[in-house]
This record gives C-alpha cells, sequence and structure tokens, in this order.
C-alpha cells in the first residue's frame, strides 16, 4: 500500500480506454439511440444543491441511464489572473486564496513558494514548519468540507454536522494564529506575517488527541454502512492510465491505483523531514476516493503533530527571512531607524521587485497538483500568473467516469472529485 | 548607481519582439539529440525549458511522452509579451538622463528585461510520473493569429486547458476537436487576458435594448 516507487496495478480495472473520443471531455449518445427518440436531454445545474458551487452539466439519459454528458464552467469567472497582474507582488497574496476558498493556505502557499523561487530566498525553519503545520490543518479542513458536503449529496445529513463541528475547531485554530477564520494571509514572501502567539501549541495538541476520534465516528458512519457502499463502491471507475492521461491527481490518483505524491516525489516545506504513509487504493472508485480522503486526515494529523514536536522548540527564532530588501522592517524599528522607515514605505507603496525570469511551482493541495506558473519582468507587478487548478482538471475526467453510469450515480462521480468551482474558473 | 545603461545593449536593440532566437539560447546543457524541431535548452531556477518550433509541436510533445516518459501533462499557460520592456527604467532608482524624484512611484525596471522572439508564448508543463520524477517545460513562441497545433491527441487532458488559451488569449489552436470558450460566454469579444485588453468598464448588456 505504500511503496515509494510508483505502482500501478497489474490488472486493469477494465480493459483499454474509456476517455471519450474525438472529444476526451464530452460524452456523446451514439447516433442510433439518439434517433429512437428515447433519450432526453437534462440540464443540471448550473444552480443546483450538489454540483459544490456552479456547475452545469447538460446529460443525455436514456431513461435512468447517462448516455451523453459535457461539462459546461465559467460561471464563477472572476479574473483573478488578470487582477493580480495590477497588483504589487505582495498585494497579490490576497488572490490564491480566493481562487479556492477551501484550501487557502496551500494556495496560499504556492504562489509565495513561486515567487520565492524567483527571488531565490531562504526561509527560517520556523517559518517552514509553521507552513508545513498550517498546510496540513488546512488539508484536514478541506476534507472535512467535502466529507461533509459529499455525504449530504447522497443522504447521509448528519455526517455534515460531524465534519464541520471538526472544522470549526480548525477555523479556531486558524483564527488563533492569524486572526482570521478563512483566508488568513498569514504567510508572507519570506516567511510568516506574524510571529506564532503564545497558546497555540497547546490549543493545536487538544486538536490532535481529538481528531483521531473524530475520525472513527465518521468511519463508524460510512465506512461499512450498508447505504454508502452501494451508492459508492464500482461507481464512477477510472483506470490508472486513464488517469493519468487525463491528468488526474491528488485523491483521484491515488483512488486508482498510482503510488504518486508531490510531497513525497517532490517534498517541499519540511515533508521530507516528516514521517508519513501516502495511501494508495487501486479500486478507482468512489469509495476509493473516500478512503484515501479518510486515510489522509489520519495522516495530516500525525504530520500536525510532528511538526508540533519540533516547533515548540523554536521559541524566540525568527520567522520571517531578514531581507529588508523584500521583508517589512520590524515594527518597533519604524519609531526609531531612519532606513527601516524607507524599506517600509518603499515595499508598501511601490512593492519588492522580482528578478525577471519565469518559475513553475506545485504542490500537493489537497485536490492534487496545485501548480503556479509566475513571470516577471523584474518589475513590481507579475507579468504573468497562472495557477494550474486540480478541480478544472479533475472535471476533465467526469465523461470518463460517466460511461455505463445512472443518473443517480452521477451526484457520487461528481461528489468524488472534490471540485471547488471558485478554483475551476478563477 | 550601478548605471543601468552603460554595459548594457541600447535599449532599441534589446526591446520589442524583433530578437533573434529565444533568450539565452545555447546556453545551458547541450542539446540532447532527438527532440524534433529543437530551438534551444535552458536551465533557470532549477527549471528546463526546451523551445521547439512551433509546427513541429506535436512531433516533439510525442517524442517526450514515448522517449522521455513525460506522460503526465500538468498545465498549458499562454503568455501575452506585447509591451513586454516597455517602461522605462525606474526613475527612482536612476535612469540615463537622471533621476526622476517627482515619480517616486514609477513602475520600471532596474534593468530592461531581454526581448522575446515573437509575442505570445505556450508553455506546457510537463511531468513524467515515474520512479524518476522530473519536471520540463516545453515553449513555443507565435505570433498573433499563428496557430498552435493541438497536444490533445498526445495529452487528453490538453482539451480543456488549449480552450482556456483560446478563451484568455486568443491562441488560436489548430486540430482541436472542440475549440470553443471556456469561462466566458459565447459570445464574449475579445481575448481578456490580453494586454491590449482594456481594464476596467464593461458595457453594459439590456440598457437600450427591449
Amino acid at each position: 500500500m505504500t511503496a515509494t516507487a510508483p505502482s500501478v496495478r497489474r490488472t486493469p480495472i477494465y480493459e483499454g480506454t474509456r476517455i471519450p473520443s474525438p472529444i476526451p471531455t464530452v460524452l456523446t449518445t451514439p447516433p442510433d439511440l439518439a434517433a429512437s427518440g428515447d433519450v432526453m436531454t437534462v440540464n443540471f445545474g448550473p444552480n443546483h444543491p450538489s454540483t459544490h458551487g456552479v456547475l452545469r452539466l447538460v446529460v443525455d439519459l436514456y431513461g435512468e441511464d447517462v448516455t451523453g454528458l459535457a461539462a459546461v464552467v465559467g460561471y464563477l469567472h472572476t479574473g483573478f489572473e488578470k487582477n493580480m497582474e495590477q497588483k504589487t507582488w505582495w498585494k497579490c497574496i490576497t488572490y490564491p486564496e480566493r481562487i479556492d476558498y477551501v484550501s487557502f493556505q496551500n494556495n496560499e502557499y504556492v504562489f509565495v513558494a513561486a515567487v520565492e523561487k524567483l527571488l531565490d530566498l531562504e526561509i527560517p525553519p520556523k517559518a517552514t514548519w509553521m507552513r508545513t503545520l498550517l498546510c496540513e490543518l488546512n488539508r484536514i479542513h478541506s476534507h472535512l468540507v467535502w466529507l461533509g458536503t459529499s455525504a449530504l449529496e447522497l443522504g447521509a445529513i448528519s455526517m455534515f454536522w460531524y465534519a464541520f463541528r471538526e472544522r470549526e475547531q480548525i477555523l479556531d485554530l486558524f483564527e488563533l494564529v492569524t486572526g482570521y477564520r478563512m483566508h488568513t494571509r498569514y504567510f508572507q514572501v519570506g516567511g510568516l506575517a506574524e510571529d506564532i502567539p503564545r497558546g497555540f501549541y497547546p490549543e493545536a495538541r487538544k486538536f490532535c488527541d481529538w481528531m483521531p476520534h473524530a475520525i472513527d465516528d465518521y468511519e463508524t458512519l460510512l465506512t461499512r454502512n450498508k447505504i454508502w457502499l452501494e451508492r459508492t463502491e464500482g461507481i464512477g471507475l477510472l483506470s490508472a492510465a486513464d488517469a493519468i492521461a487525463l491528468g488526474q491527481s491528488g485523491p483521484v490518483l491515488r483512488a486508482s491505483g498510482v503510488d504518486w505524491d508531490l510531497r513525497r516525489v517532490e517534498p517541499y516545506l519540511a515533508y521530507h523531514q516528516v514521517d508519513f504513509r501516502v495511501p494508495v487504493f487501486p479500486e478507482g472508485d468512489v469509495y476509493a476516493r473516500y478512503r484515501v480522503h479518510m486515510q489522509e486526515m489520519r495522516e495530516s494529523v500525525r504530520i500536525v503533530e510532528q511538526c508540533l514536536d519540533r516547533l515548540e522548540h523554536m521559541d524566540g527564532d525568527p520567522w520571517i527571512a531578514d531581507d529588508r530588501k523584500i521583508v517589512l522592517p520590524p515594527r518597533h524599528e519604524l519609531h526609531t531607524s531612519m532606513e527601516s522607515l524607507i524599506h517600509h514605505f518603499k515595499i508598501v507603496t511601490e512593492g519588492f521587485r522580482v528578478p525577471e525570469g519565469e518559475a513553475y511551482m506545485a504542490i500537493e493541495s489537497p485536490r492534487g497538483e496545485l501548480g503556479c506558473y509566475i513571470c516577471s519582468d523584474g518589475g513590481p507587478k507579475p507579468w504573468r500568473v497562472k495557477f494550474r487548478a486540480p478541480s478544472f482538471v479533475a472535471l476533465q475526467a467526469t465523461a470518463t467516469m460517466m460511461t455505463d453510469a445512472l443518473i443517480a450515480d452521477m451526484i457520487a462521480i461528481v461528489g468524488s472529485l472534490d471540485t471547488v468551482m471558485g478554483e475551476v474558473d478563477r | 548607481m550601478s548605471g543601468v545603461g552603460s554595459t548594457e545593449p541600447p535599449r532599441s536593440e534589446r526591446a520589442g519582439f524583433a530578437g533573434a532566437g529565444a533568450e539565452d539560447a545555447g546556453v545551458g546543457s547541450p542539446e540532447p539529440p532527438g527532440i524534433p524541431g529543437l530551438v534551444s535548452r535552458t536551465e533557470k531556477h532549477r527549471e528546463t525549458t526546451i523551445v521547439v518550433e512551433p509546427g513541429r509541436l506535436v512531433e516533439a510533445a510525442t517524442h517526450l511522452r514515448d522517449e522521455e516518459g513525460f506522460n503526465f501533462l500538468s498545465d498549458i499557460t499562454a503568455v501575452d509579451y506585447l509591451g513586454w520592456a516597455g517602461a522605462d527604467v525606474s526613475g527612482y532608482i536612476g535612469t540615463a538622463a537622471g533621476r526622476d524624484l517627482n515619480r517616486p512611484m514609477t513602475q520600471g525596471y532596474q534593468a530592461v528585461p531581454l526581448a522575446k522572439p515573437k509575442r505570445f508564448a505556450m508553455n506546457y508543463h510537463l511531468l513524467s510520473i515515474s520512479e524518476e520524477p522530473r519536471r520540463v517545460r516545453l515553449q513555443v513562441w507565435v505570433d498573433e493569429g499563428e496557430p498552435v497545433p493541438s497536444v490533445v491527441p498526445v495529452w487528453p487532458t490538453a482539451d480543456w486547458h488549449e480552450r482556456e488559451a483560446w478563451d484568455m488569449m486568443g491562441i488560436a489552436v489548430a486540430g482541436h476537436p472542440n475549440l470553443e470558450r471556456i469561462l466566458l460566454d459565447d459570445d464574449w469579444e475579445g481575448h481578456p487576458l490580453r494586454k491590449d485588453y482594456p481594464l476596467g468598464g464593461e458595457p453594459v448588456r439590456f440598457s437600450e435594448a427591449e
């Protein structure tokens, strides 16, 4: 289950490929069936409680069988990337969080890390560990929202309340550290915006002690629940080869039997120094994706604990790089040092400059490979920012997964992809 | 002041789109044999960029997938370089004419960026999901209206990425099975991520009709 090398399941889930042709993202009704007059085209969404936002699916139905499907996106397009081109680098940090409003810390990190890559900036260890900790807490948060809403859509309403009970605790922890519950803007180019407040570690420990029991509760409710199994097992099949061809990543890829996690294969932050397992399930169905999510939450709790072990011995260490051309000077210096005041003024008004060049930074967000491409012309504003949104790519697999599916399965399948429409449409 | 213009060639020779070949061509590791249509290969920020001729993109992509194991297309990013290096060097830091203390917030450069060969760049971020994980950026340069061949036959996931490049940047992807707008309305005019797309203000619909 946790081999270090990527392993692909030997016996395929299905023969050959199911990716529709010639358009890989559109399932087309066979012409003879369409000519029969028994096929009904139904518009599902864009406003429907189980579309995780505003997703429109145009579905061809033959009775209860789905014979054709096309996903229509763009209802939440807000032009983040264009907006970011008009802002200085450090003012841009608030934007990525709002792109994927459920995994905000991870999105914030990927942008900051891409800028740091161009700047070639060294990050103090305390900031690295705290970023790791928050990214993992955020992963649990994101998985909880996924679990609550996806189960709710399949009729398990109590899951929603349980999942949101623990989510509330995580938001309280974010509030304790950053002052905000969501969209924290706590990562700064160079490190963290503020030092970690006193009292955070014991509260985080309390959460880590409780969370595994909460996951046990969820699993008691769902993992062997007859209705849940009937709705999810063998539904939405995706083979490993098709998943790779369709660019799937994260839990979807791991549930198709590909042992692939960027935290392990391309370690960033402190992931090469923590011990965690990568859950891989070979079945490639909705149930496997559910299992991956549950296991990942357990592993994330373990990572948070290991981060706490380190951070508790780092009191008084710097939390942000000491580069006055990029990092704001400490607040107390502004009253006494002219140099600091000038640096503060320059960075706040004009922004710091990022050397000319382009960089692509990819991390393992809760939804998979989250990439950030940035291009700088050497000025204080980005020339181009582009996000590789895992949800955007995940939706491309709907047509493949819907082969031979029923209309009721569609809810389970789209839910299992864990899409956030803000990220799809950007 | 390190004298911005002193060691650099005059700006007229560097800026604009008239530069021959891609930047830093030939710098870095020697050209590996085999990539069809290879123009240059550079290493920067621990990333490899391979520039190929647009006409031979599909060949190069197939080669990278089958021979070099890049089985996973992460992302396609189109970049518009219109007006690249168009601003002055920053007045605050100093220009050839001296400091402009009346404009302390000028958004110029400390050094003028290198010229780009053409207006648009299409970047294909490739990944190898294998025992030997590695990434590469495949890049082609095109001018306005010049088509880029579709890589959907090589990586099916390119479908929506190429539609987005068309929608946002107006890159004409040749041979795409379903080249329609993806994020904007079907009747939207223009491609908003282009640098010449007007900022702010959008015509209000339904104001006079009906």
